[in-house]
């Protein structure tokens, strides 16, 4: 039986970093005992990301910019902050990403260790043979209460991976499983944030206890000890017990990975294999990785890497993702875009956002997946596709054929930044844009402050939420162009 | 082939109320108030009208859908109401509507009325529009003036402009206006603006201030229309005539092409050609006294000095700092404020414009009268740069 495991990975981390010391320091009045946390930065979503459109991001990120996807067959997405209780979140995935209709999507959900759960399905499945070239993702984005420690913890962010059996950066050994109904924190349907049980139980009855009881069955059925293992995963916002954990394990406390805390934050499900990922980019030939988890119960996976790793080069290192990210001082701005403060909307705000379900329905591939049309006889590029081509001197009847506008480079070709139009972020930035290769879209720019913007910018697509329907609860998802 | 519609049908008689924030006046004032004026300047009774139309852009805030609220209004004696609605050019959309009535020979009398009540939202700016179920999932989250703005940016990449020049340019468009509307009892905006007020006013939309945006207002405007042979039988004499109408309507090409660079309005020059060729006017920088534009915003009217082939493409900036549409300039644009002063309510301000030039015509208009005009173009646009209607009427005296 051939290997399985790891081809590809790649992290994705939002553009802004939410100092600490300005969260902190603006409830220090009301919550003195978090000042010590106030260190470092945390990862924080733009108001117009989720789970779902951040692990869009991280997918593309190991796909690259081919339009033929045809070889994904099955897609798993984890995530305890799923948009949707009832609509296939990683259908939606699928959909942005134009991935064929007969991928199988599988949500995997409900506990923070949700992302290696989806993992070892994954494996499993191409194991199996069910599956030739599977993608596992997994993002979260939770809310925390304003003056809460989770919301100087926690952070947002994405990952995803490839499970294959050609190309191995990294060979799977094995796996073990616990599921426990250990409630250290919990979140019923309908409720925004997460209620808490005592940190030291948490620790000592939970990671302590747990986590060490799945590595140690791995371990059993691997025939292998902690001495041999050279990385160690474990995410935990308690300080030093991955140490703790190591060393119970006998894991060397110095093949402990980093765990981000004050750059990214704990990213919920994704931060195991965010922490993978980070090692992955800098691991030798021959290593042998340890990915935990902790969430009613704790997961195990063993990874060695193969040959292949030193050829391995991620699209965007964590490293670098950490590097490049932007300070956000304005602690108000986190609460605005979480809607954790009641801010004034205007009278603008107020317009119905409802979402003709049959029209999206209608327009799939163009709305979820960009896909616009190629005239079959001029050639001419259009966004969305029409009955009769644009092309002004041949307008030819039913001769579009899909093109893809997702992956193509653009520039920007007019612009304004909007203070009057109803915007969660103003001034709202928006213009049209040209394609290489032909083609236009006048459409949202995000991620861009005020002054960052000109005619003649290149501009890359991104999949973002559109509008939040808050009358009906729908979430409305649409591309936007972003500075390269 | 066309004949077109040069002087095959007169203006018998027009009506403007007063715009502004009319908080006193509901939308059957409105009507009242420029059908009145209309009436007795054609000095006809209401059973001589054969038919109307009505245009009316935002029905669900403004008088609702189809032609009853304009015949109930005007308790109009049972005849044909149609109701047009052509973004913000639906005022010369209904002018269109009753002339070809008239030069069809289906009418021998016919009335326009354009009404708009803006300022029933509880908001400043015009309220965000539907376009359907599809645009709202793939269109930017928009306002009109991020729209326009558009054409600064593009202008001035393709032109090579500065954003300086090109906003003292701007600014100096609407200075312009300020003091034109300022001699105009009836406009919206009654005030002088000095350049550095405009350069200095809150950001709207970038490169667009407060200032460079028209007002947002309620009002109406009204026209009467015949042949000029029944203008004459009924006692009329110094007839003003409609030379051309036009109307070129966006197909998607701007949306969707990459041949348009975003820094003019294709089907602006598509309806100048058209309109100049129909008035029989070689020469519209030498020929063209007086005109009213669609100036939504300051820049909507720069650029449109160059669509309308008045100023060279690239040398509107140099022609509006020089003056050449001021008051005092060679073809005097916005000499009644414009939509900028005067006020924009969308239904009426195709008609309005004409009511401005049929004044100008006849030498009524009190002190913003200019010397001698004899062919007035109204420009008048609907919907944005990139996805638009442009109508252009020109219109002058029946002999000339």
């Amino acid at each position: 039986m051939s290997d399985v495991g790891i081809s590809s990975i790649a992290g994705y981390l939002p553009r802004l970093r939410l100092s600490k010391k300005s969260v902190s320091q603006a409830n220090a009045w009301l919550a003195p005992n978090l000042v010590g946390k106030g260190k470092g930065t945390r990862a924080m979503a733009n108001w117009d990301e989720d789970s779902v459109t951040m692990s869009v991001e991280a997918i593309r990120r190991i796909l690259g910019t081919n339009d033929d996807r045809s070889h994904v067959d099955s897609l798993f997405f984890a995530s305890t902050t799923m948009p949707f209780s009832d609509r296939l979140n990683s259908g939606i995935i699928r959909a942005a990403l134009t991935l064929e209709e007969q991928t199988e999507c599988i949500d995997v959900a409900s506990t923070l260790k949700s992302g290696t759960s989806a993992l070892i399905q994954a494996l499993d499945k191409v194991k199996s043979g069910n599956s030739k070239y599977s993608i596992v993702s997994a993002a979260d984005k939770r809310k925390a209460r304003a003056a809460s420690p989770q919301e100087l913890d926690f952070g947002d962010a994405s990952v995803a991976l490839s499970v294959d059996t050609d190309n191995l950066i990294a060979k799977y050994i094995n796996s073990s499983s616990l599921s426990i109904d250990f409630i250290d924190h919990f979140r019923q349907p309908g409720e925004e944030f997460d209620y808490n049980w005592e940190e030291r139980w948490i620790r000592d009855e939970g990671f302590l206890k747990i986590v060490p009881k799945a590595i140690n069955d791995l371990f059993d059925k691997t025939d292998i000890d902690g001495s041999e293992i050279d990385h160690f995963i474990i995410p935990s916002v308690f300080p030093r017990v991955d140490q703790m954990i190591a060393k119970k394990c006998g894991i060397d406390p110095d093949k402990v990975v980093g765990n981000m805390a004050l750059t990214v934050g704990n990213t919920g499900s994704a931060h195991s294999l965010l922490m993978l990922a980070s090692v992955l980019e800098r691991a030798k030939p021959g290593e042998k990785i340890l990915v935990c988890s902790f969430g009613n119960g704790s997961d195990a996976i063993l990874f060695e890497t193969t040959d292949n790793i030193k050829n391995f080069k991620p699209h965007q290192t964590i490293e670098n993702l950490i590097e490049t990210g932007v300070e956000e001082n304005n602690y108000l701005k986190y609460l605005t875009f979480n809607d954790l403060v009641k801010w004034e909307k205007g009278m603008r705000g107020e317009q119905d956002r409802k979402t003709a379900l049959t029209t999206l329905y209608r327009h799939n591939d163009a709305i979820m997946g960009l896909v616009g049309g190629k005239c079959s006889k001029t050639g001419t590029i259009q966004y969305p596709a029409s009955p009769i081509s644009v092309s002004p001197n041949s307008p030819e009847l039913n001769t579009q054929q899909p093109y893809k506008f997702a992956e193509k480079k653009a520039k920007i070709l007019s612009w304004s930044a909007d203070y009057l139009s109803f915007s969660i972020n103003p001034p709202n930035h928006y213009g049209v844009v040209d394609f290489e290769g032909g083609g236009r879209i006048m459409i949202d720019f995000t991620d861009i402050e005020k002054g960052e913007i000109d005619s003649g910018m290149e501009v890359k697509m991104v999949f973002r939420v559109k509008i939040v329907d808050d009358i009906r609860g729908f979430t409305r998802y649409f591309w936007k162009a972003i500075p390269v | 082939m066309a004949t077109g519609i040069r002087d095959k049908v007169a203006i018998l008689g027009m009506g403007c109320s007063k715009f502004g924030e009319r908080w006193d006046a509901s939308p059957e004032d409105l009507m009242v108030e420029s059908y009145v004026e209309a009436m007795d300047d054609a000095g006809i009774e209401p059973n001589q009208l054969d038919a109307a139309w009505f245009s009316h852009h935002i029905d669900d805030i403004g008088a609702g859908k189809g032609g009853t609220p304009m015949s109930i209004a005007l308790r109009l004696p049972n005849i044909a109401v149609t109701r047009v609605e052509n973004y913000c050019a639906s005022g010369s959309e209904a002018f269109r509507g009753a002339v070809y009535a008239v030069a069809a020979g289906a009418a021998d009398i016919a009335i326009a009325v354009g009404m708009e009540k803006l300022k029933d939202t509880g908001f400043g700016g015009l309220s965000p529009t539907n376009y359907g179920t599809l645009t709202p999932q793939i269109g930017p989250s928009g306002s009109a003036p991020g729209n326009f703005a558009q054409l600064a940016t593009a202008y001035r990449a393709k032109h090579n402009v500065s954003a300086e020049d090109l906003k003292r340019a701007i600014a100096h468009v609407s200075v312009k206006s300020h003091a034109n509307g300022a001699k105009n009892p009836k406009a919206h905006l009654q005030k002088v603006v000095t350049e550095e007020q405009v350069l200095n006013a809150p950001m709207i939309a970038e490169p667009l201030g407060l200032f460079d945006c028209c007002g947002v207002s309620d009002g109406a405007a009204a026209a009467i229309v015949t042949t000029p042979e029944i203008a004459r039988s009924l006692g009329k004499d110094n007839l003003i005539s409609v030379k051309a109408l036009q109307l070129s309507v966006s197909n998607g090409l701007e949306n969707q092409h990459n041949s348009w660079d975003g820094s003019y309005f294709h089907t602006v020059r598509i309806a100048a050609k058209k309109a100049y060729a129909e008035a029989g006017i070689t020469k519209p920088r030498e020929q063209v006294s007086m005109m009213e534009v669609h100036d939504c915003f300051s820049v909507t009217e720069l650029v449109t000095m160059e669509d309308l082939f008045i100023s060279e493409e690239g040398a509107a900036v140099k022609d509006v700092m020089d003056g050449f549409y001021d008051a005092d300039g060679k073809i005097p644009c916005q000499i009644d404020g414009g939509l900028k002063c005067f006020g924009h309510p969308i239904g009426a301000s195709g008609l309005r414009m004409l009511y401005e030039m049929y004044l100008q015509l006849q030498g009524k208009a009190g002190p913003r009268q200019l010397a001698n005009p004899s062919i007035g173009l109204t420009h008048n646009l609907g919907g944005q740069p990139a996805n638009n209607v442009c109508s252009i009427a020109i219109i002058g005296a029946h002999d000339a």
